[in-house]
């Protein structure tokens, strides 16, 4: 194994790390603040690219027909209610994005505005769900939130496979730049995934730390009683925490659409193997999520040269050993209220 | 009271209606893992005839989502509530292995339409429409031998069918004089094929052979053309379809695989003898979905309807359908199936033989600019 084989190793690690990276971050943060587990996150993976996919190839994308569903319940609830302010987020803005789609999947749209749409409507299903899912369960124990969470996986895994049958897509690449670095060769679009990927986990600093709907959000996180105290309204925090996982769901999706074919139940493991990053974080520390993102990406790529027909259970067994240390080293710790 | 016995009496007329029509069973793998090959085995049903030989035909298609118990528990509700006469199906190795000692303890006939190793003796009600894996590979690795291939290396999935194409892939080249040098395995839902395929280039093969299927099937050869191999590169007959040239694009280029006549089709030589057959059917199919559905499984579907078609009229004549005497019967009769020109071969079964197949039923073809062109 020369130095070539590694550093080609390496580069393929670090570059699904950085999706793993997101992925992870995403998932801690809605956990964070709902107490959910958001394993679906994964098909919202599959959904972004095979949106993205279906528009370039001059079809409307199926999932927004389920937003559009999704809101048009919203916004008759709202009403019902006598909220009208429900009809702009519920009723103009859905309506808005469904022309913008039919027309740049009639007409034909630039790559980039059609990623941008795709991420648009993935990142909106997220609060939807949140809404429709796990809101009315309230203050429900973890493991109910977790059970719901697989049932709303089979869902969506039914609705993809439905929307956009089950043979994967590939979309063209972001580019085609290859470059030389002593002895390797980086491809032009890895170096756009960790690129992303950082400047992702900027903005998310800078979210957290120096805007006030960041800090909201974080108090929430840390206390949601208190946070309730002091007017952050649960639901809100929720749905923005949601959206946010499901931005980073969107966006890892549209970055590796290129590199792999991505089908309906593709996304599915990226997620889970986003969930082993989080779980190396403790689900609750962001830096170490990110280092673990990484770990994993690498112990993938790596094992995958060794050991290919044991890649995955390699990378999963490291759940065990994770899991050991946290409990040995946590001891007695209560469940937040 | 009378109300029951009103009520039972019109059952009776009811399920006495039933039996008159043939029913025909089929279990696919619609959702689940291998979804994309199970679109094309379904589609089929859709162009199939209404009646065969004067009897009304009912299909019933049932879904096992790729899960071999769900499989076995949907065969057990077909024999006992259905009451079906034979099986198209599964399409699932393991599935097909499950199923096959109920289907033959009910002496219910079943055409497997996914390659498994069959025991005419022990299990005489399995019968297979699928070019069994052996005979597809031969026709690669001979081809391999005819460009002078030394060394091969192998990537497939980590699964029943990556190891049926490494174990058939193996036992050819150990014939022909070629040494398979690496033998890397991915899953199907893997994201990316790159660190097997490295692996497998730092051993430099002439040649690497890929046991992959459907999409997935394009990852290592994606990486294998980002690494700038040069060699030769080879599939096996589960890559051939649409969808892998449209999602693999310009990097599956030049690839070599083996495949049933009916892929190809419209660029059959008149002598084929399957021409008639497959070019009717694909030109149903296509009618009904668009040219995007032209897929070996569809075939699969079509033989297995094309050999009941052959062997019910004998069957019909010594018993009525719904009865284990015309289950018995159609058995016998599918056994003497001699010379019966379906879309992938030419049929000719016998007490020791349930598949019939012989080197009729493959050809090679190389994708060229994004099409399947038969290699003559």
């Amino acid at each position: 194994m020369d130095q070539t084989i590694v550093l080609a190793l390496l580069q393929d690690g670090l570059t699904t790390g950085a999706i793993y990276v997101l992925l992870a971050v995403g998932l801690l943060i809605a956990f964070s603040v709902t107490r959910v587990i958001f394993i679906p996150q994964g098909d919202l993976v599959s959904f972004a690219a095979l949106s993205l996919a279906a528009m370039i190839g001059h079809q409307v994308p199926g999932t927004l027909w389920l937003l559009d569903g999704l809101c048009a319940i919203a916004l008759v609830l709202g009403l019902a209610r006598g909220r009208w302010r429900s009809v702009l987020p519920y009723g103009a803005a859905p309506a808005v994005l469904t022309l913008a789609c039919w027309a740049a999947s009639r007409y034909g749209a630039p790559s980039p505005v059609m990623m941008v749409l795709a991420i648009v409507v993935v990142t909106a299903l997220g609060p939807l769900l949140y809404r429709f899912a796990y809101q009315p369960l309230g203050e429900s124990s973890m493991l109910a939130l977790l059970i719901v969470s697989m049932a709303l996986h089979f869902v969506l895994i039914g609705i993809g496979l439905y929307c956009f049958g089950a043979e994967g897509v590939s979309t063209p690449a972001l580019t085609d730049a290859s470059f030389s670095i002593g002895s390797a060769d980086v491809s032009g679009q890895s170096l756009c995934v960790g690129g992303v990927c950082v400047l992702m986990v900027g903005l998310l600093r800078w979210f957290f730390v120096r805007t006030l709907f960041g800090k909201a959000l974080r108090a929430a996180a840390s206390d949601r009683l208190g946070a309730r105290l002091i007017g952050v309204d649960h639901a809100t925090s929720g749905q923005a925490a949601f959206a946010l996982a499901s931005a980073a769901a969107a966006i890892s999706g549209v970055l590796i659409a290129p590199i792999t074919p991505l089908s309906y139940d593709t996304g599915f493991e990226i997620g889970l193997k986003g969930f082993v990053a989080a779980v190396i974080g403790g689900l609750a520390s962001y830096p170490i999520a990110a280092a673990g993102a990484l770990l994993v990406g690498v112990l993938e790529s790596f094992s995958g040269f060794w050991a290919s027909e044991y890649r995955n259970v390699i990378v999963f067994s490291l759940l065990i050993p994770v899991l050991v240390w946290l409990s040995l080293a946590r001891g007695d710790s209560e469940d937040r209220a | 009271m009378r109300l029951f016995v009103t009520a039972a009496l019109m059952a009776c007329l009811v399920t006495n209606a039933a039996f008159a029509q043939i029913k025909i069973g089929a279990i696919i793998s619609i959702t689940g893992p291998t979804a994309a090959l199970g679109v094309g085995y379904k589609n089929a049903f859709a162009t199939f005839p209404d009646t065969i030989d004067g009897k009304s035909v009912t299909y019933i298609i049932r879904d096992d989502a790729a899960d071999a118990s769900q499989a076995v528990s949907i065969a057990q509700r077909m024999i006992e509530e259905d009451h079906i006469d034979a099986l198209i199906g599964p399409s699932l190795t393991s599935a097909a292995l499950a199923v096959q000692p109920i289907l033959n303890a009910a002496k219910v006939p079943m055409i497997a339409t996914s390659p498994l190793d069959y025991d005419p003796v022990k299990y005489p009600y399995t019968f297979s429409a699928v070019q069994p894996v052996g005979l597809m590979v031969d026709a690669v690795v001979a081809d391999m031998k005819k460009r002078g291939v030394k060394t091969l290396g192998y990537v497939g999935y980590a699964d029943g069918f990556g190891d049926q194409v490494f174990d058939a892939t193996k036992a050819a080249a150990v014939k022909d004089g070629i040494e398979v040098v690496a033998n890397e395995r991915y899953a199907r839902t893997d994201t990316s094929a790159e660190s097997q395929v490295l692996k497998v280039l730092s051993k430099k093969p002439d040649a690497v052979m890929i046991g992959g299927s459907g999409t997935p099937g394009t990852l290592p050869v994606a990486a294998l053309h980002r690494r700038n191999y040069k060699g030769l590169v080879y599939g096996n007959h589960g890559m051939v379809s649409p969808a892998f040239l449209k999602v693999g694009g310009p990097a599956v280029d030049g690839i070599i695989a083996v495949t049933g006549p009916v892929v190809v089709f419209d660029q059959l030589p008149d002598s084929a003898p399957t021409k008639g057959p497959a070019t009717t059917f694909m030109t149903a199919l296509i009618g009904k979905f668009g040219p995007d559905s032209v897929s070996p499984f569809a075939g699969y579907s079509e033989d297995g309807l094309l050999l009941l078609q052959g062997a019910i009229p004998t069957a019909l004549k010594s018993a009525q359908p719904g009865t284990e005497a015309f289950r018995v019967a159609l058995r016998d009769a599918l056994e003497k199936t001699n010379g019966l020109v379906g879309t992938h071969g030419v049929y000719t079964m016998s007490p020791t033989n349930h598949n019939g197949m012989d080197d009729r039923a493959r050809v090679l073809v190389q994708d060229v600019d994004g099409q399947w062109k038969l290699i003559p």
